[in-house]
């Protein structure tokens, strides 16, 4: 069973990202880049079924210039076995990443997309539940288990309130919660060897889609400051606080 | 100039995060009508009927949509949604997982979680785990949105009398089947829509401790909620994550334990009411949104708390 897995290149978690004093855009001069952690938590499940034998190829594939090739190349060390580049330019809307990865899933038939429920700068939550939408697949959202049976998938889903299971017909698409499982690190050889696994490069045009924009970002702000409040220094005057002063208890 | 809201619901009750969307659809300034999409949810359509403002409701009560499964509902939401300019849901897990899905099968843009509605095609939202508020325009005809319901206080729920049109198209996809949920049997409010919210971190050092909680938030009736820390560390299932990646609350009094109160977490409750943290690093982040700080060991601090309300 072929396994597509999705990869984006994002601000690393670690940062602290501040709009630009103009609010023009955020501003990511020289700040630190990664592959989303969602998008990780996605390799790691199809590595894992590749090692329990239910996957046989594992396909990374990412949207960006160049410089997402890096995330590509993260994702082979940790166990895909070859990649894509979708080559474009600046900002792409979740909708035309949608419609590439469909491009990428007629092309190669996979079985199972795996991506991350959301990339942490955008924020969206939406690319894998469009691709399933446009590829007419099924889909297992905020997975925190995944069972390949037969030509069936059954995902475990974290929804408000607890979990749900649904089954779906394969080829399915899976998107990554945080309890899915928990991502290894690279080691030094298959970082190596990551470098010469085969990468692909594709534009748009060859998967026969037009990179259209429907957002316009008008201008980026801090979100509103909470001003901090007064210490305390027991239990008590806590207790009274909450009681007399803000009146919630 | 039209909008379509999605009813949230159980098929018995409609959930309180759809009057968080309508507030949203009636600052979009069009009129409004619902889409209740169940299984012999015929109660639920009552309740949105009684709902001010809405002028009907479209009930699809079909077996199709029982479980409110999002290949099916995106293909009746799409259909049914093509005679409005606006499709509105909340952004709880229901809508984060059907919405797109509409939005592509309609070829335009989804705008997720909105927080303010700035005109009729331009809307705030948040990026960048709420490190940022983004100002999006959107030049498509038809607006797929889903609404940040903490950023909207909830329209009334009682005083309307809408009609109820019944909508025949069944869609099903074929392509998913539910299987089973567990949904955590508790007696404690929503996480969501309780007044009083008492969270732990990773101060509190693994999941037994989170009983400490437990008599505190008898006493208040609160909901227990949790940091991601505490529940990438094991000590508790996400459902209870309050974050951005979490759940998004904004109670009236929220009281933040061991929690040094990371961007992540300060996305998911900074618009509470009251903001209470006991932490015993008097440098932790939480103190500076915080209404309320107590610097004290938690293990202390807690039984003291209980025994004090």
């Amino acid at each position: 069973m072929k396994v597509l897995v999705a990869v984006k290149r994002v601000v690393d978690h670690n940062v602290k990202v501040r709009a630009k004093a103009d609010g023009s855009d955020v501003d990511l001069n020289n700040v630190k880049m990664a592959i989303n952690p969602f998008c990780e938590i996605a390799v790691e499940e199809a590595v894992r079924l590749k090692e329990a034998g239910v996957a046989s190829e594992i396909i990374a594939v990412s949207v960006g210039d160049k410089a997402c090739q890096e995330q590509i190349r993260t994702a082979l060390a940790l166990g895909a076995d070859r990649g894509i580049q979708i080559e474009t330019e600046g900002a792409v809307e979740p909708l035309v990443v949608a419609k590439l990865l469909k491009g990428v899933v007629e092309k190669e038939q996979p079985q199972l997309v795996i991506l991350g429920k959301q990339s942490i700068d955008g924020d969206n939550n939406q690319t894998g539940q469009m691709l399933g939408a446009l590829a007419n697949m099924g889909q297992g959202t905020f997975a925190s288990e995944v069972k390949v049976d037969g030509d069936h998938v059954s995902v475990t889903r974290e929804v408000d309130g607890g979990l749900q299971t649904v089954k779906l017909k394969l080829p399915a698409i899976v998107t990554t919660d945080l309890r899915l499982n928990e991502p290894r690190y690279a080691s030094l050889p298959n970082i190596m060897k990551a470098k010469k696994k085969q990468l692909d490069v594709y534009t748009p045009a060859d998967l026969g889609v037009e990179i259209t924009s429907h957002l316009t970002q008008l201008r980026v702000e801090p979100p509103a400051e909470r001003q901090a409040g007064i210490k305390v220094e027991s239990v008590a005057q806590l207790v009274d606080k909450l009681k007399n002063e803000a009146k919630v208890i | 100039m039209s909008t379509l809201v999605i009813a949230e619901h159980d098929n018995s009750s409609l959930n309180g995060s759809t009057l968080n969307a309508v507030a949203a659809a009636q600052a979009m300034g069009a009129d409004i009508d619902m889409l209740v999409a169940g299984a012999n949810c015929g109660a639920v359509a009552e309740q949105a009927a009684a709902v001010p403002g809405i002028g009907k409701v479209l009930l699809a009560d079909n077996a199709a949509y029982e479980h409110q499964l999002a290949e099916n509902l995106g293909l009746l939401i799409a259909e049914v949604g093509a005679n409005y300019d606006n499709i509105v849901a909340a952004a709880t897990t229901s809508g984060k997982n059907t919405m797109p899905r509409v939005a592509a099968l309609l070829n335009v843009a989804q705008i997720s979680d909105i927080l303010s509605v700035e005109s009729a095609d331009t809307f705030k939202r948040p990026v960048y785990a709420g490190n940022v508020i983004a100002t999006v325009q959107t030049s498509d005809a038809k607006k797929v949105i889903t609404v940040r319901t903490t950023a909207f206080d909830p329209a009334p729920a009682e005083g309307g009398s809408a009609t109820i049109e019944a909508i025949d198209a069944v869609h099903d996809a074929g392509l998913s089947t539910f299987v089973g949920e567990e949904i955590a049997a508790s007696d404690r409010p929503d996480l969501t829509a309780a007044p009083v919210v008492i969270s732990g971190g990773r101060g509190m050092q693994n999941g037994e401790n989170f009983k400490l909680l437990d008599g505190i938030a008898d006493k208040l009736g609160a909901a227990i909620g949790a940091s991601r820390a505490a529940v990438d560390a094991g000590f508790v299932p996400n459902d209870m994550q309050v974050g951005q990646t979490g759940k998004i609350v904004a109670p009236d009094l929220y009281i933040a334990v061991g929690i040094s109160g990371a961007i992540q977490h300060l996305a998911g409750m900074k618009d509470s009411k009251v903001i209470v943290a006991i932490n015993k690093d008097e440098d932790a982040p939480i103190f500076q949104v915080a209404d309320y700080g107590l610097v004290a060991d938690l293990f202390d601090a807690l039984p003291e708390l209980e025994a004090a309300l």
